[in-house]
């Protein structure tokens, strides 16, 4: 069977389940709509929280990326596995016990404050659509790629599938899904994964092979690679680029920024108890760390892999007339170039003038198997994951979108009198119009897509993180605190991140950022200023009333979580 | 329950968490990025440790530590009769 055969099976049948588990499990009430009834068991939860967490870049983009950065990209692993530990200690079990539906739920009913409660609302909707935006675009690009479909019609088939179960589903819909949507992307990433572990190193598990010697050869892999990264002008791998104190804000403000999102806050309303929220954000960071250990593995054989193909054994360059077929699929792409500067009929690979090479880093992933030389069915594997990746993304934050405008927005300030049916109406339609400007997005995407990225992480980490912590742990923290940390946090690290990106781009380099702080970092500082303004506004006014003092005191304790509704 | 109860409660967990944060803190900040130099001189396999645990150890620790949570909080919610049924 040919490659685009396997393609549109596996495809197929993975949409089919899709569509199958969203009959099976239709909402009934808001509470099913919003938070699966909170009813999901911690460690379906957990699945469904590390398919919601790794979205298209994780699973397309991440290990190239670390393959490019050496050292550097350990921001990323550590900075989107780490926020797991502070949302399981500080945040996830005391929300579980508040027991309502949303962010802004929490932070409008702790800061007794509508004010607050718009600000949440709009930082949420924010931050949703700006990650939608990339998800939407990656189910087009592997359309595309794999199965030969226009971009646009891709994106269009995409959004008729989470349209279909997360506005019939809603939240548990989306659950059950992202449950099979789990084990088909992590079957896909480490099936290949596993395959080029045992070439390059006969090692089984890519952790191991990571730090194993080459087959055949007394070298570590990762000395290769040094020595290799050197030789072509590169920074050593295991040694990176970026500057100590960068390398420190970017992993702090990705650590926060994950603990503060919204559409990963919300996966622990969904689980019966307490304690059923501790454990699953266990399960959730172990299902995330199984394809978070493997990237880098696979950036490292990747690179080697690379390196060694396009320069050829001997390091002197490999002749074009002889490339391996994966350089020409993908040059049509566009992701792979060629530009024969000197004119040999090789191919040469290196940091400068030299180098003759334009080499898109999501190829890392996608061109993985074929560079591996893997069956047909591994690379039709791969197109299902990142599309059960890319989807599941979607689908939560999708959810967020919708219950922040019928729950948080008209039900809770425009519109109080509506009954449960209107709103559960209202949801629906709001999701279904936010499926239809996600797919917009994917389609006419604006150019600022990647860039805002960082805005997305920052502005979580800014704003919901300090509040939500201290609504919890400083029964002191009132309303005008609340108010004024959120916006000295967030108008400090938007302006930073306006000024830098689309402002002044020429001067974003080092000499320019404060303290040698770049963009992406920058989330930090503006958390620990919404922290200190939080902190001091509260101290110089008058205490938060009575019962929210009580509600404080009530959410530290576990006993008494409201009763989760049976399946 | 008892406004001492709580208390106790409270301060026990707030002692658990700052233990636990802080083994988050020195394996990743720490082993991961500021120590990352002196550790690169040694060598476990063929990893350089600074590296290792940039790239690796760390998510080892973060799940062990949630797991590890979950369990002394399941016994002090016991001992202090705050367990859910």
């Amino acid at each position: 069977m040919s490659v685009q055969a396997w393609t549109y099976l596996l495809v197929g049948l993975s949409f089919a389940l899709y569509i199958g588990i969203a009959i099976w499990s239709r909402a009934a009430h808001t509470r099913d709509f919003y938070v699966a009834g909170g009813g999901v068991s911690p460690l379906a939860n957990g699945m469904a929280t590390a398919a919601d967490w790794m979205s298209a870049a994780s699973f397309i983009s991440m290990a190239g990326l670390i393959s490019f950065m050496g050292y550097d990209g350990a921001v990323y692993l550590m900075g989107w596995t780490g926020g797991y530990v502070l949302l399981a200690l500080l945040l996830a079990p005391y929300l579980r016990k508040f027991g309502k539906f949303t962010i802004p739920d929490f932070i409008g009913d702790r800061y007794y404050s509508d004010t607050a409660r718009l600000v949440a609302v709009v930082c949420a909707i924010f931050v949703s659509f700006t990650y939608v935006a990339g998800q939407m675009r990656g189910v087009g690009i592997v359309f595309s790629r794999f199965l030969e479909v226009p971009i646009n019609l891709g994106v269009i088939i995409g959004m008729a599938i989470v349209f279909f179960y997360a506005v019939l589903g809603g939240m548990k819909g989306i659950t059950y899904t992202q449950v099979a949507q789990y084990c088909v992307l992590i079957f896909a990433y480490m099936v290949p994964a596993i395959f080029i572990s045992i070439l390059l190193t006969g090692h089984f598990l890519p952790q191991l092979g990571f730090g194993a010697d080459l087959k055949g050869t007394e070298t570590f892999l990762l000395d290769r690679l040094d020595g290799l990264n050197t030789e072509l002008g590169f920074a050593a791998y295991t040694d990176g680029t970026k500057s100590m104190i960068d390398v420190f804000c970017i992993t702090a403000a990705l650590m926060v920024g994950t603990a503060g999102l919204p559409h990963v806050i919300v996966r622990f309303f969904t689980v019966p108890k307490v304690r059923d929220a501790r454990k699953s954000a266990g399960w959730a960071l172990l299902f995330i760390a199984i394809l978070y250990t493997t990237a880098p593995a696979v950036a490292a054989f990747a690179r080697y892999n690379m390196i060694e193909t396009i320069n050829g054994a001997d390091g002197q360059g490999a002749l074009y007339s002889e490339a391996p077929s994966w350089i020409k699929t993908w040059e049509k792409t566009g992701l792979i170039k060629w530009e024969d500067k000197n004119g040999d009929g090789r191919m040469y690979y290196a940091k400068g003038d030299a180098n003759e090479m334009t080499i898109d880093r999501d190829i890392m992933v996608l061109a993985n198997p074929e560079i591996a030389n893997l069956p047909a069915w591994v690379i039709a594997l791969v197109a299902a994951g990142g599309l059960a990746a890319a989807l599941s993304t979607a689908a939560g934050l999708l959810l967020v979108i919708s219950s922040a405008i019928a729950h948080d927005l008209l039900k809770k300030v425009v519109m109080p009198n509506i009954t449960e049916k209107q709103e559960l109406l209202f949801a629906r339609l709001a999701a279904a119009v936010a499926v239809v400007i996600a797919g917009l997005l994917g389609i006419y995407p604006p150019a600022f897509v990647a860039q805002v990225v960082a805005f997305a992480f920052g502005l979580a980490a800014s704003s919901f993180f300090p509040a939500i912590f201290l609504g919890i742990f400083d029964k002191r923290a009132n309303k005008q605190g609340a108010v004024s940390g959120m916006i000295v946090g967030i108008v400090f690290t938007a302006s930073y991140i306006i000024y830098f990106k689309f402002i002044n781009p020429g001067a974003n380099n080092a000499e320019n950022w404060l303290w040698g702080i770049s963009p992406e970092g920058i989330g930090f500082i503006g958390m620990l200023l919404n922290f200190i303004v939080t902190y001091a506004v509260s101290h110089l006014t008058a205490p938060p009333p009575e019962h929210i003092q009580h509600l404080v005191e009530d959410i530290r304790v576990p006993r008494g979580a409201g009763a989760a509704t049976h399946h | 329950m008892t406004r001492e109860r709580r208390q106790a409660y409270w301060k026990r967990n707030l002692r658990i968490l700052l233990t636990l944060l802080a083994v988050w803190f020195v394996v990743s900040y720490g082993f991961g990025i500021i120590l990352v130099e002196p550790l690169n001189n040694i060598k476990v396999f063929g990893f350089k440790l600074g590296f290792w645990f940039a790239q690796q150890g760390s998510i080892y620790v973060f799940v062990a530590l949630i797991f590890i949570y979950v369990g002394i909080m399941n016994k002090l919610d016991r001992e202090h009769d705050v367990h859910e049924d």
